[in-house]
């Protein structure tokens, strides 16, 4: 039983290994869920996926089906998609607009924008009864919390806890780096969301998406392709380059599995991390010279230098999102089950840049983020292998060793050592967040 | 009569298409295409073109070309078990005849894919543009609207449809 284990929970997380329970034990997944994803900051979407009143979105946090709606007055609220009634849940679509209200399906209850119970049918019948609008439990439930930075919304489920800027700590940089980018200093939702789901424990995709030793043996296949097809456009084309989006896939072979400890990883408190080295350095095409140009009319040369400059390949906001800002894509994790998950992949245009720098972003996640993508389907392939191992009596542990004891801790902040950019220390950094996660009292 | 052996030839063409996928048949299904011809899957029936948007495939020869590379590397992981599609191809109706010959087609498809013991149902609709040229038909545009684009892909799609 859970209760047994709970005490165990404190052995399954050692510094260099973990167990294998982690990520198969549906009563730990529970827990998690409760104690991590229904307690911390939670991405929930961006502003602009609800520009008008009324605008709303489903989204999942935990095991939490919830409304990210925006209210008359402008806000954004999140509310449980559920009717505090009979429980009926409120929104049955993904998206859509609900007018000014939202309108239960079941007995016609009807609520304000931000939850509060507008009106019940022939409500007469409730008098002398403790339900009415005095009632907070007849209102629809709210997140506890709910922040926006930049445009990006967080909510979380736990009335305590560090405020979204504590929480974000310098992952913040993700959404500062993909929004300094923009010539308007924002970004807007480009309106599509790819949806895939892998049948693996959540926390093999978290940790997928900063294994620097991976990507050369898992995209071997799509690299090498990419190369090969690549070599021939460029001896055709005028100036002798394919386009861009060849060498983002054929990086993957190209840049060999010893050149992947040139990159860094940076770790923080509550899990995060940053993995630098920006993919193509600074390409000298036309089209990124012409957004250079508008991008110092915007910023002028110093400050924009400073904004082309910050070099990050990837941030991670754990538990539950994976941000490329230099590329402007966005994965969010939606945990279904300790073996099923959901990721929802989003883009987002830099207000005010130049159309090629738009579709130097599509690119990118057309073929990498699509649900016909030329990389995600080794990944896939190799998380529900993942899965069937760790299920297994095979072994108790998995091992997160690689480079143990030369990581470098400075101010909080847990480095790969130099040339160790495949160091597992982004593992051991989130597990340790797990184990304190796990582990507190509530 | 015309018509009729118009359609027959349209409607053996798709076939053919559809048999070089199951067949794995790779090459033979790129040489399809024209030169610049287009394989593209919106990711909602609400699309106009393929250009500069969200597609789950927007491919000219090139990317097909990777694409192909890419199942064929001995290193391609996804591609090691036991996989197999079935494509049902049906309800085939010329749209458009231009005078030089060329074709907008409307049909339907079903595709029934196994991989290891799990067997998934895709389904939609193809619109061919048809270049006549003087060895048969080529592609200039096959569009695929799958049913289930805007539902979550449980794994995803390593070929075309």
């Amino acid at each position: 039983m859970l209760q047994e284990r709970v005490a165990n929970l404190a052995k399954m997380v050692e510094p260099d290994r973990v167990r294998k329970e982690v990520y198969t034990d549906a009563e730990i997944f529970e827990r998690e869920m409760e104690r991590i994803h229904e307690t911390v900051w939670i991405y929930c979407g961006h502003e602009s996926q609800v520009p008008k009143a009324g605008d709303y979105c489903t989204v999942q946090i935990g095991r939490q089906p919830m409304i990210l709606v925006r209210g008359k007055n402008g806000k954004v609220n999140v509310l449980y998609n559920r009717c505090p009634h009979r429980g009926n849940m409120l929104c049955g679509d993904r998206k859509g607009n609900t007018g000014e209200q939202f309108r239960c399906s079941y007995h016609a209850w009807t609520f304000q924008l931000d939850g509060r119970l507008k009106n019940i049918p022939m409500k007469a019948a409730y008098e002398g009864t403790r339900y009415g609008k005095d009632n907070p439990d007849c209102s629809i439930k709210k997140a506890a919390r709910v922040e926006s930075y930049r445009g990006f919304v967080f909510a979380s489920l736990a009335e305590d806890g560090p405020t979204l800027k504590e929480f974000l700590g310098e992952s913040i940089v993700a959404f500062d780096d993909m929004c300094d980018r923009a010539p308007e200093g924002e970004v807007e939702v480009v309106p599509n969301c790819f949806r895939v789901i892998q049948h693996s424990n959540w926390k093999l995709f978290m940790e997928n998406q900063i294994d620097a030793l991976h990507p050369s043996v898992v995209h071997q296949s799509t690299g090498r392709a990419a190369h090969e097809v690549e070599k021939v456009l460029a001896k055709r084309a005028t100036g002798g380059a394919a386009p861009l989006s060849y060498h983002m896939l054929s990086a993957f072979a190209t840049v060999t599995i010893d050149k992947w400890d040139d990159f860094q990883t940076i770790n923080y408190p509550y899990g995060h991390c940053i993995l630098t080295g920006y993919m193509g350095l600074r390409p000298q095409d036309p089209d990124t010279l012409a957004y250079d140009k508008v991008m110092i009319k915007a910023y002028g040369r110093k400050r924009f230098e400073e904004i082309v400059g910050v070099n990050i390949h990837h941030v991670l906001v754990y538990p539950g999102l994976s941000v490329q800002s230099p590329l402007q894509q966005l994965r969010a994790v939606r945990p279904l089950g300790v073996d099923r998950t959901l990721t929802e992949i989003w883009h987002f245009r830099l207000k005010g840049a130049p159309e090629a720098i738009y579709r130097r972003s599509l690119a990118y996640y057309n073929l990498v983020n699509s649900p016909a993508t030329l990389i995600n389907a080794d990944d896939l392939e190799n998380f529900w292998k993942c899965h069937q191992g760790l299920a297994s009596d095979g072994g108790d542990w998995v091992s997160l060793a690689r480079h143990l004891g030369r990581d470098i801790e400075k101010n909080g902040a847990v480095s790969s050592g130099p040339k160790m950019g495949t160091s597992e220390a982004p593992m051991r950094n989130q597990m340790k967040a797990w184990a304190k996660y796990m582990r507190a009292a509530r | 009569m015309k018509s009729f052996e118009l359609q027959q030839e349209v409607e053996q063409f798709l076939y053919q298409q559809a048999e070089f996928l199951d067949a794995k048949r790779w090459q033979d299904w790129i040489d399809l295409f024209a030169p610049d011809g287009i394989y593209w899957m919106p990711p909602d029936a609400s699309y106009k073109t393929w250009d500069g948007q969200p597609a789950i495939f927007a491919e000219d020869k090139n990317l097909m070309t990777v694409r192909m590379l890419r199942v064929l590397h001995p290193d391609a992981w996804s591609q090691r078990p036991l996989w197999e599609t079935n494509h049902i191809v049906s309800n085939v109706s010329i749209q458009k005849v231009a005078k030089n010959g060329d074709l907008e087609v409307r049909s339907r498809f079903h595709m029934l894919e196994l991989r290891r013991d799990d067997v998934r149902h895709f389904a939609g609709k193809y619109t061919h543009h048809l270049q006549k040229t003087k060895r048969g038909y080529a592609i200039k545009l096959q569009r695929v609207d799958m049913t289930n684009a805007q539902a979550a892909y449980d794994y995803v799609l390593q070929v075309w449809v």
